[in-house]
């Protein structure tokens, strides 16, 4: 079977901000593929936003090479980008009140011409957008009175109203409780497999990124620790390795399930 | 559809008021063929409409560029720029009808140039924070210097200038109209192309940028097509305040948060309140005037007390 081209590439990229004494990003690979739910896991401060900026051109690497759908990452006009790659980033604000159907419409803007108004085409993709998350009930209410659930719910929805084949998630399930985080994942994994998307997910879920995750790339002071399936991936060693705890790896519906060990009493 | 006719409707009945009303009593009838009314009270209300929908249009982008709904055209150092170009020129007594509009202009353009230099802080990022302490700084720097300047001056300039700082639009003419009309249209329609966009930088610069929006040419863009809205505005009738404040507010509760609207709702419902301060200006204490700017600070204040009273209760 020949696998399709990758939607998102970054090559052997290393980047340093400006200032810093080390490298945020060395040496690092990752390809997404249509149909492909890559996960990205690491410690706080590990790179993995900034590997997001990278692939994303919106940082230049030092060394590496960066592409989206085969074009350089630099090369690509923001507008053009937003109709390939949609990012559902870890904050946003909002300023002024809105609606939820008047939010998740913000995601047609790429498609949008300068003076022209919204056409029934933009309004259908909005309309199946909210279809897909679940949320075609919350169309008229208010945002701010969403739960947080809802609400990164509606934020997939406009992501989505962007018609991309490559979506980015980072760290969307922080803050919410088990059902609405596994909701969260339920919904992507249908996204991918129902419709040929690639997700690239930053999280800090172990366990879910391996139980739903094709492919996982395990991140560590800015390199890679480990990456390919996550039963390869998560072995007892390299956990314990990049985290800096004791931990114990079970299977459980045939993936590899992470669970912090105790302290032994005579170290604490 | 309503609200944009009851909005015609507002400003029909400001501009007919405007050219109605007046210290000289006309009679219906003479209103076509009277020469105060073609030479003064016409020229005179079209440039009302034309400055107090500048101010309005522009402090609703600015509000978005700086996202912080409390922004006010002249909270970016604009007003001091030209408070003291004007002063300058009534202090040095430069003649000819243009002198104290240009002077202005140029004032404002300065401070302008320099609050945008401030804002590029560490490199090719305007960042909007930085802008808005910028502006105070560079308005509090040059208001000193307007003060000093006018300390010394003798007393009928110190009246002149004390006026100018509060606004009218007694200067009108058929070329000050004109001169608007010529030049507004350009910033506008920048603006107005910029609308879309702007809905997206509420939501921060990053969430912009993924959705497809160019956020640093976008901010250059609006800050300066809205500080020139603002700088021909502050040129032509003086530091006419709160309208760049509450009228965007105002048809933000009507019309919404998007920009689409939100830019022509503040063109016309700062125009209209401008025509209504600017007759009250004339009328109240006739057959002398009071400074429009007062008037708009006036009925502004207790306005913006209920605004800020609804914004605290919102949750």
């Amino acid at each position: 079977m020949t696998r399709a081209a990758p939607l998102l590439s970054a090559q052997r990229v290393t980047y340093r901000y400006p200032g810093a004494p080390g490298d945020a990003l060395h040496d690092v690979s990752l390809e997404v593929r249509p149909g492909e739910f890559h996960a990205v896991l690491g410690p706080n401060g590990s790179g993995k936003t900034t590997l997001v900026r990278v692939a994303l051109g919106l940082l230049t690497p030092g060394a590496g090479t960066a592409e989206l759908a085969g074009r350089p990452a630099a090369a690509w006009s923001r507008r053009d980008l937003a109709r390939v790659v949609a990012v559902v980033a870890q904050r946003e604000d909002n300023l002024f009140p809105q609606q939820v159907r008047e939010t998740v419409l913000l995601g047609r803007y790429p498609h949008l011409s300068l003076w022209g108004a919204e056409r029934p085409a933009d309004r259908a993709a909005v309309t199946r957008a909210l279809e897909r998350c679940d949320a075609v009930a919350l169309a008229d209410r208010w945002i701010w009175t969403l739960s947080g659930g809802e609400y990164q719910r509606v934020r997939l929805a406009r992501a989505l109203a962007q018609e991309p084949s490559l979506l980015v998630l980072d760290e969307p399930t922080a803050s919410l409780d088990v059902r609405h985080e596994m909701e969260m994942f339920e919904l992507v994994r249908a996204l991918v497999d129902r419709h040929g998307l690639a997700v690239m997910m930053i999280t800090h879920h172990v366990n879910l990124a391996a139980r739903f995750a094709d492919r996982v790339l395990l991140l560590a002071a800015g390199r890679t620790a480990a990456q390919g399936a996550p039963e390869a991936v998560l072995s007892r060693e390299t956990v314990e390795r990049v985290f800096a705890w004791p931990v114990a790896i079970a299977p459980f519906d045939g993936r590899p399930q992470m669970i912090p060990l105790r302290q032994p009493k005579e170290s604490a | 559809m309503t609200r944009w006719l009851g909005l015609g409707a507002l400003v029909a009945i400001a501009l007919i008021s405007a050219v109605v009303l007046g210290p000289a009593h006309i009679a219906l009838g003479d209103l076509a063929s009277s020469e105060i009314v073609r030479s003064l009270r016409v020229p005179r209300a079209l440039l009302a409409l034309l400055v107090g929908g500048s101010l309005g249009v522009a402090g609703a982008s600015l509000q978005a560029l700086v996202r912080n709904p409390l922004a006010d055209p002249f909270l970016l150092g604009l007003s001091g720029g030209a408070g003291l170009g004007a002063v300058l020129a009534i202090a040095l007594h430069l003649a000819g009808p243009w002198a104290l509009p240009l002077a202005a202009f140029a004032g404002a353009l300065g401070a302008m140039a320099l609050v945008y230099r401030l804002g590029l802080v560490g490199g090719a990022q305007l960042d909007p924070r930085v802008l808005l302490l910028a502006g105070v700084a560079v308005g509090a720097f040059s208001g000193a210097i307007t003060t000093a300047i006018v300390s010394l001056a003798e007393a009928a300039d110190l009246r002149n200038a004390f006026l100018w700082l509060w606004g009218g639009l007694s200067g009108a003419s058929w070329d000050t109209v004109l001169v608007m009309v010529v030049y507004i249209p350009l910033p506008l329609v920048v603006l107005y192309a910029a609308a879309r966009p702007l809905d997206l930088l509420a939501l921060g610069e990053e969430p912009a940028t993924h959705l497809g929006a160019d956020v640093e040419p976008l901010k250059r863009r609006v800050y300066v097509a809205a500080s020139l809205l603002t700088a021909a505005a502050v040129a032509v009738s003086g530091v006419i305040g709160f309208v760049g404040l509450i009228v965007p507010h105002i048809t933000r509760l009507v019309w919404g948060h998007r920009h689409r609207a939100l830019f022509p709702a503040a063109f016309f419902g700062g125009g209209a309140l401008l025509l209504f301060a600017d007759t009250a200006a004339r009328v109240t204490v006739a057959p002398r005037e009071l400074p429009v700017g007062i008037v708009t600070a006036l009925v502004g204040v207790p306005l913006f007390a209920v605004l800020l009273r609804r914004w605290g209760t919102r949750g």
